[in-house]
């Protein structure tokens, strides 16, 4: 008999979902979707706020990234008030940034995805958690705790509030750092570039090694990429940047960060609060086919690695020279996700450390007074989850008049639809529904850490 | 035996549940004596049965005796979880200022869900406009509700996020039995500002450059924020976020003003009518400052306090 599976709600992600799959009277996975169930509308509601606020009132978009909408805003707004952020302001802002990245992927990859394989994608859900990891490998999971710890505290120390932040303000930065902040943030960031180099370690030994061919595939499609780049010589750039969206093929169109909506559209489905964006620019509309996809790609880490042509720290680049030669560019293969998430922890943390031995960060000019005015803005970062986008327009009164935003996780939308339904023709066979099954079909949504 | 926890995130941006993980080491030793029974950002307690095959009708949250929510309630199914979770534990937490007053999504609140609809899937400069999901996703209610305007709250754990100290307190309080020992005092009353009186002042103003002070010296040398012309909630904010060191409310400590994210000093209190009679008393005109009910009542837009303008004649 037909009949409807509903995996509610989706665990260990950031956001709000629930799966459904339909199987049809032979057992068989007949449609699959992943719905997001919410919408909350700060498109709508900064209307009428003056502009310098906004910084604080959006990163309450995302709990776990803050940091990320705290940046694009405030990117935004520097815009529309003309504003000329001094080097040293600037210098934060990237510093506090990429310092968050790091705690986003030790998160992500020990917190809610380590469990499904260090404990096995089919373990008793009641173990299969972070809890669970803590009492099977005590030791590691002491040191993750320890270590994520250490990167809040170090964000919190120096800028105050790490959930929620508000040291960004529009035209640079509310305090300047101090010789002392710098020494401690120099030697905190040492530390952490060491457990970075030992999360790969323990991670290539431990989990990549043991990624089969099944486990490659998993959720596997076949799509274009979208992240920022670095103008100048086409490298990972998570600050800032001109946006590069590859196609499957691994060709490329390079653009500026205020075109966004000349390359990229949103389409709304009847069944998602979520919209779902697709490269307009191809003209190949939209399709989330498994066969014949249209304008769909994908954000995130693995897009970020993919587009990019090179990392200009040496730890990272290493790790992505090894990571292409196994994989190839563009790497499609979702599960990889997890192993361009740490390539990049490996960079967040030496960049981490390269922005902190410049000594001018400590000049005490960081911000520049601004002027409310009418205009735009539109301020892109690269959040954990993809690449994200605030654009403003405000008021002779510097006022916001409209806003549109694009948020990392929103990129991934429709290829998690597509993963989601992958991976359920793949794990459900005959009407045979198990707990690793639909795990499985969790799992795949994981990898994009939506 | 272990203390059962479920805990829940509905209208929220998971930033309280960051803050218990934030927790740290503290949470490792703690966790001997939790056991979580749900909790959706760590584990995987389902509410339709571990297969997904229950009935849709009976949203199932286990047994705990400590249960924990953040976010406010927006649409049918945060209801729906909410008064399951309030059905299954022994006692109930509002977890953050989202739970307790609303917080920032509550700002929607100051407009009807047909702007809103109207906007977000048909008028974004991305959007291929269509009409409104509505298949499957549960329907938003008319607005947004802080936890007690739909059932009953035991523990109100204020903050955007809450300090973890706190949340910590509020635990261990209750394994203990005991009351938790939470501020109930203002934002100003735990800030270390220097505080000289008012002397001319006759308005405040945007932030739009930085205040004042020399960033050589500890916060306790720089002048109140507030008589520097700047406008800061917190003479009617709750206090708390300095944790239990105490040093200095968390936006001080990056030498920028407050804004009220723990809501009113009071449970039922309004922060917008409390700060214009603050500053009333003191002479200080805020007439010229853009976005009153917006800016502050940031925080605190549920139980009714900001409601859509009335429509235009
Ligand atoms: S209170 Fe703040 S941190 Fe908590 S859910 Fe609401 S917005 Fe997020
Ligand atoms: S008004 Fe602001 S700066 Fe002044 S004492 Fe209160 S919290 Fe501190
Ligand atoms: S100073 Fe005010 S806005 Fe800042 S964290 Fe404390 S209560 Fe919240």
């Amino acid at each position: 008999m037909a009949k409807t599976i509903n995996i509610q709600p989706v665990t260990r992600i950031e956001g709000h979902a629930r799966i459904s799959i339909q199987l049809d009277d032979q057992g068989r996975v007949a449609d699959s979707k992943l719905h997001i169930m919410a919408m909350r509308g700060f498109e709508k509601f900064i209307e009428g706020r003056p502009a310098e606020e906004v910084p604080r009132i959006v990163s309450r978009i995302c709990g776990i990234c803050p940091w990320m909408h705290h940046t694009a805003a405030n990117k935004a707004v520097d815009q529309c008030f003309g504003a000329q952020v001094p080097p040293a302001g600037r210098k934060l802002r990237e510093l506090m940034q990429v310092m968050a990245h790091i705690s986003d992927k030790i998160l992500h990859f020990f917190f809610l995805a380590a469990p499904d394989f260090v404990m096995g994608a089919g373990a008793d859900y009641k173990i299969r958690n972070v809890l669970g990891l803590a009492q099977a490998a005590p030791e590691l999971a002491a040191q993750v705790v320890k270590m994520r710890q250490a990167g809040q505290m170090m964000l919190e120390r120096f800028a105050g509030k790490v959930i929620h932040p508000v040291a960004m303000v529009p035209g640079g930065f509310a305090k300047p750092m101090s010789q002392k902040e710098r020494d401690e943030l120099l030697a905190g960031a040492g530390e952490q570039l060491e457990f970075a180099k030992f999360c790969m370690k323990y991670a290539k030994e431990n989990v990549f090694a043991k990624l089969d061919q099944d486990a490659l595939s998993l959720g596997r499609i076949t799509t274009g990429f979208l992240g920022l780049v670095d103008p100048a010589d086409g490298s990972l750039n998570l600050f800032d940047g001109a946006l590069r969206l590859m196609k499957p093929d691994g060709s490329y169109l390079d653009f500026n960060c205020r075109q966004y909506a000349d390359f990229l559209g949103e389409r709304v489905e009847t069944w998602s609060y979520g919209k779902f964006p697709y490269a307009r620019v191809w003209g190949e509309g939209f399709s989330m086919d498994l066969e014949a996809p249209k304008g769909i790609y994908r954000s995130n880490t693995l897009a970020r690695l993919n587009v990019c042509d090179r990392i200009n720290t040496p730890l990272a680049q290493a790790e992505l020279e090894e990571f292409r030669r196994r994989f190839g560019r563009p790497a499609q293969s979702t599960t990889l996700y997890h192993w361009a998430r740490l390539i990049e922890l490996v960079y967040a943390c030496e960049r981490v450390l390269e922005i902190l031995e410049d000594e001018t960060i400590t000049d005490p000019l960081v911000r520049n007074p601004v002027e409310p005015r009418a205009g735009r803005g539109v301020g892109c970062v690269e959040a954990p989850r993809g690449s994200l986008i605030h654009d403003y327009v405000t008021g002779d009164d510097g006022c916001i008049a409209s806003a549109n935003m694009i948020v990392g996780t929103t990129h991934n939308l429709a290829p998690m639809n597509m993963s989601v339904r992958r991976a359920a023709l793949d794990a459900i066979k005959g009407g045979q529904v198990s707990e690793e099954a639909l795990n499985q079909v969790e799992m795949a949504v994981r990898c994009y850490d939506p | 035996m272990a203390l059962r926890v479920a805990e829940e995130g509905l209208s929220s941006c998971s930033g309280c549940e960051v803050a218990i993980l934030n927790l740290g080491e503290r949470l490792l030793a703690l966790a001997p004596q939790l056991d979580f029974v749900h909790m959706p950002l760590l584990m995987d307690h389902k509410y339709f049965g571990q297969l997904g095959d229950g009935d849709l009708k009976r949203l199932e949250i286990p047994q705990a005796e400590l249960g924990l929510v953040s976010g406010g309630v927006r649409n049918q199914e945060h209801l729906e979880v909410l008064q399951a979770m309030r059905a299954n534990c022994g006692t109930l937490v509002a977890l953050g200022t989202c739970a307790t007053h609303g917080g920032i999504p509550a700002l929607i609140n100051g407009l009807a869900n047909a702007e809103l609809m109207e906007r977000y899937y048909r008028g974004c400069e991305t959007n291929d406009p269509a009409p409104d999901p509505t298949e499957t996703v549960p329907p938003f209610l008319e607005r947004v509700y802080a936890l007690d305007e739909k059932v009953k709250v035991d523990i109100y754990l204020p903050g955007c996020p809450p300090h973890p100290d706190h949340i910590a307190e509020a635990v261990l309080a209750f394994l203990e039995g005991r009351e938790p020992a939470l501020p109930h005092k203002s934002v100003c009353d735990a800030c270390p500002t220097v505080r000289q009186g008012k002397g001319q002042l006759k308005s405040v103003r945007r932030f739009l450059q930085n205040a004042q002070y020399d960033p050589a010296k500890p916060i306790a040398d720089m002048r109140c924020l507030l008589e520097q012309g700047l406008l800061c909630m917190g003479p009617v904010t709750r206090a708390g976020c300095s944790g239990a060191d105490g040093e200095a409310p968390r936006c001080l400590k990056a030498r920028v003003p407050c804004r009220g994210c723990y809501g009113p000093v009071r449970q039922n209190g309004n922060q917008m009518l409390d700060m214009l009679n603050a500053l009333a008393s003191n002479g200080i005109d805020i007439k010229t400052l853009p976005d009153r009910a917006g800016g502050l009542l940031r925080f605190s837009g549920a139980h009714g306090r900001l409601r859509p303008r009335p429509a235009a004649k």
